[in-house]
C-alpha cells in the first residue's frame, strides 16, 4: 500500500533518471546503508564475518565485475577465478614489495593490474563470440593458475608455494593478518562494495553502458549506429577485470589470509561467480547482490538447519547441502530464467497495485 | 536529363541543394557473384531519393555500401565533396550517416528510451572515468542528449512507450522506434531500408507522413528503399532503378514511370 509511484511527479530529466526514482525505494536504500554502516559493525562477530558477511561482500564485487562483462556487454567469461588470482598475487607482491604504502592503494592497483591482464585476454573477443569466447577465457583461467604455481617469483620463493598476507593497517587499525577484528574486515570490504557498486551503476546508466548493451543485443547494428566494437569490448573487459581483481585482492588479503592458487582460484571459482550472476539476474546491479547472497547464504543456512537444527551428522549434511543447492538452482532457473532481479521487479510491479488490483 | 549541378526546385516548391553524396562506378562482388555492376548516381542535399528494383536487384547491397558495411570492389564514394577513404561502419556513422534496417535491428534488451539514446552515442564524448564517478561532463551531457531524444520522441508520438522494453512492442512501433534511433543522431543523410515493409495501410500512411515531416522540418536528406510503388512515387523527388545489379533508370518519378527498361524489368521480358 505504501509502495506507490503515483503522486510522484518528476519535473526534470535528472529526477527521472535517478537510480531510485520512487521515494519508497530511496528510503529503503538509505535504511540499508545506515544499517550496514552504523549497526552491523557493532554487532558483528568472528563467525558472522568469516562465514557470511565478508565472503558475501567480496563475491558481490566479483559478481558485479562479471555481470558487467557477461550481463551488460554479452561477453561470456569463464576466467573469473584466474583474474581473481591476478588480483590476489598483484596485491601480495605490492604488500610485500611496498610495505609503506597503504593496503587501500595496493588493492586498487591490484585491480588495475588485473584490468590490463583482462584486456590482453579480452583481445580474442574481437574475433570470436559466445561459446568459443568462453573456451578462450577458460584458457586464461588455466594458464593464469599454472603461471602462479610455476613461477616462484610470484610467491616470493616461499617453500610452501603459498602466499600469506602480512599485517597491514588502515588508520592504525589492522585489516589484514591474523590479528584483525571482525568489524574491521567487514567495514574495509563494505567500503569497496559501496563505491564499486556506485561506479557500476554510473557506468551502466550512461553512454558507456549503452554501448555495452548495444554490443550485447546486436553487435552489427551497434557498429552501424557508431559504436566502436573494439573499444566497447575492451573497456568492458578492463572494467570487469578491475572489479574481479579487487575482489581477488580482498579475497586473499582480508578473507583467507593465506592462499594456494589452485585451491582458492580454480575453475570452480569461475563457475561459482557465473552461477551468482545467472541466478541473480544478468545485466542487473541488484542481481549481483542477490546472486551473491543466494550462493553464500544458502549453504550456511542449510548447514545450520541440518546440523544445528536437526542434529544430523556433518558429512551427511554436507552432501545433502550440495544436492539441495544444486536442485534449487535448477528449479529456480526453470521458474524464473531471468533471475532474482526479475522476481524482484515483478514483485514490485505487483506491489504497486496491491491490495487493490483493479 | 537536364543539368542540375546547382540543384533544382521540386514540383512542390522545395529547394534541393548541391550533391551530398556521389557514388561513382560502384561495383560490388562477392566471389563470383556480382551484386552491383558499375553504378553511379548522386544524392542531393535535402532531397528524398528512392532506390527501387525487383528482388535481388542489389538495392540493400547499395545501401550497405553507403553505410560502410560493404566495401565496394571498385569505384569511389564522394561524401560532402571529398572522396571517402575506406572506413569502418562506426566511422561512417560518426560522419553523420544513420540508417534503419530491413529486418528491425533494435536492441531488444533495452527500453525504448535507451534504444533511442544509443542514436546519440556519437555525440557523447565524456570518458570512462568521468562516467564512472559521474562528475564533470557526464551528467550534463546525459541530460542535454536526453532533451534531444525527447524531442524525437515527441515528434514520432511514442511518449507512452518511453520506458517499455523494446522486445514487448508490436512490429509497427518497433519500426517507428528504429526510425527514432536513426533520427536521434541528427544525421545529414538518413538511409531507410524498406521502412514500410510488412505494415498495413494505416501504418504506411503514418510512416510516410513521418518521412515527409523529417525531410521538411529538419531538412534531412533521405535515401530509401521501398517496394510499395505508390509510396515511392508519392514521396520521392528522384528515383534510381536497379535490376540485376545494374542501373536501368534514374530520374523523377514521372521519368522513371515512362522508362521502357523499367517497365520491362517490372513486367518482365525475356532476358538473353
Amino acid at each position: 500500500m505504501i509502495y506507490r509511484e503515483a503522486g510522484e511527479y518528476k519535473t526534470s530529466y535528472d529526477a527521472d533518471s535517478r537510480t531510485f526514482p520512487i521515494k519508497f525505494d530511496r528510503m529503503g536504500y538509505y535504511t540499508a546503508m545506515a544499517v550496514a554502516f552504523l549497526v552491523v559493525p557493532f554487532i558483528i562477530n568472528d563467525y558472522w564475518a568469516s562465514a557470511v558477511a565478508v565472503p558475501f561482500l567480496i563475491y558481490v564485487i566479483a559478481a558485479l565485475g562479471l555481470n558487467i562483462l557477461t550481463g551488460f556487454a554479452g561477453q561470456v567469461s569463464l576466467g573469473t577465478g584466474g583474474f581473481m588470482a591476478v588480483g590476489a598475487y598483484a596485491c601480495y607482491k605490492l604488500m610485500t614489495g611496498f610495505p609503506e604504502v597503504s593496503i587501500f592503494f595496493h588493492v586498487l592497483i591490484a585491480g588495475g593490474v588485473t584490468a590490463i591482464v583482462g584486456v590482453l585476454f579480452g583481445l580474442p573477443s574481437l574475433r570470436i563470440k559466445g561459446f568459443y569466447l568462453a573456451v578462450a577465457t577458460l584458457a586464461a583461467q588455466f594458464f593464469l593458475v599454472w603461471l602462479f604455481n610455476k613461477v616462484p617469483w610470484f610467491y616470493n620463493h616461499s617453500a610452501s608455494g603459498q602466499i600469506n598476507a602480512p599485517e597491514r593497517t588502515v588508520f592504525g587499525i589492522a585489516v589484514t593478518g591474523p590479528n584483525t577484528d571482525a568489524w574491521a574486515k567487514y567495514l574495509f570490504c563494505l567500503i569497496f562494495v559501496v563505491v564499486l557498486a556506485w561506479i557500476a551503476r554510473n557506468l551502466t546508466r550512461g553512454s558507456v553502458g549503452r554501448k555495452w548493451m548495444a554490443i550485447r543485443d546486436m553487435d552489427i547494428a551497434a557498429e552501424i549506429i557508431g559504436v566502436n566494437p573494439l573499444m566497447a569490448k575492451l573497456t568492458a573487459f578492463a572494467v570487469s577485470s578491475f572489479f574481479v581483481g579487487v575482489a581477488g585482492a580482498l579475497f586473499f588479503s582480508v578473507y583467507l589470509g593465506a592462499v594456494e592458487v589452485g585451491e582458492a582460484f580454480g575453475i570452480q571459482k569461475s563457475f561459482l561467480v557465473l552461477f551468482m550472476i545467472i541466478i541473480g539476474g544478468l545485466g542487473s546491479i541488484f542481481g549481483a547482490f542477490a546472486g551473491a547472497a543466494f550462493m553464500v547464504l544458502l549453504p550456511v543456512l542449510l548447514k545450520n538447519i541440518l546440523v544445528g537444527g536437526l542434529g544430523w551428522p556433518t558429512d551427511l549434511a554436507a552432501h545433502l547441502e550440495f544436492m539441495i543447492v544444486g536442485g534449487l538452482i535448477v528449479a529456480f532457473l526453470i521458474v524464473e530464467p531471468h533471475g532474482l532481479a526479475q522476481l524482484w521487479r515483478l514483485a514490485k510491479e505487483k506491489l504497486r497495485l496491491w491490495p487493490f488490483p483493479h | 536529363m537536364k543539368d542540375m549541378s546547382e540543384g533544382y526546385v521540386t514540383a512542390d516548391g522545395r529547394k534541393i541543394g548541391g550533391v551530398l553524396m556521389e557514388m561513382k562506378n560502384i561495383t560490388l562482388r562477392f566471389g563470383g557473384v556480382v551484386a552491383i555492376k558499375d553504378i553511379s548516381f548522386d544524392i542531393r542535399e535535402g532531397e528524398i531519393r528512392a532506390i527501387i528494383g525487383p528482388n535481388g536487384a542489389g538495392k540493400s547491397s547499395m545501401l550497405n555500401v553507403i553505410s560502410g558495411f560493404y566495401i565496394p570492389s571498385e569505384g569511389e564514394v564522394f561524401y560532402k565533396g571529398s572522396k571517402r577513404p575506406q572506413m569502418r561502419p562506426y566511422q561512417v556513422a560518426q560522419q553523420g550517416i544513420a540508417r534503419t534496417f530491413q529486418n528491425i535491428a533494435l536492441f531488444e534488451g533495452m527500453t525504448v528510451l535507451d534504444n533511442i539514446m544509443t542514436g546519440r552515442l556519437t555525440n557523447m564524448k565524456s570518458n570512462l572515468f568521468q562516467q564512472a564517478l559521474w562528475y564533470g561532463k557526464a551528467n550534463e551531457e546525459e541530460m542535454a542528449n536526453r532533451e534531444k531524444v525527447e524531442r524525437v520522441i515527441d515528434f514520432l508520438e511514442i511518449q507512452s512507450i518511453r520506458k517499455t522494453p523494446v522486445g514487448r512492442l508490436p512490429y509497427g512501433l518497433k519500426k517507428r522506434v528504429e526510425l527514432a534511433r536513426a533520427l536521434a543522431a541528427e544525421p545529414s543523410l538518413l538511409l531507410l531500408d524498406e521502412p514500410m515493409a510488412g505494415m498495413n495501410v494505416e501504418e504506411k500512411e503514418d510512416m510516410s507522413r513521418f518521412i515527409l515531416d523529417v525531410n521538411d522540418e529538419f531538412g534531412t536528406t533521405i535515401a530509401l528503399i521501398e517496394h510499395d510503388m505508390g509510396v515511392v512515387m508519392d514521396l520521392s523527388d528522384r528515383v534510381v532503378v536497379m535490376d540485376y545489379g545494374k542501373k536501368i533508370g534514374d530520374g523523377t518519378p514521372d521519368e522513371v514511370r515512362n522508362n521502357q527498361d523499367v517497365i520491362d524489368a517490372y513486367l518482365g521480358v525475356a532476358h538473353d
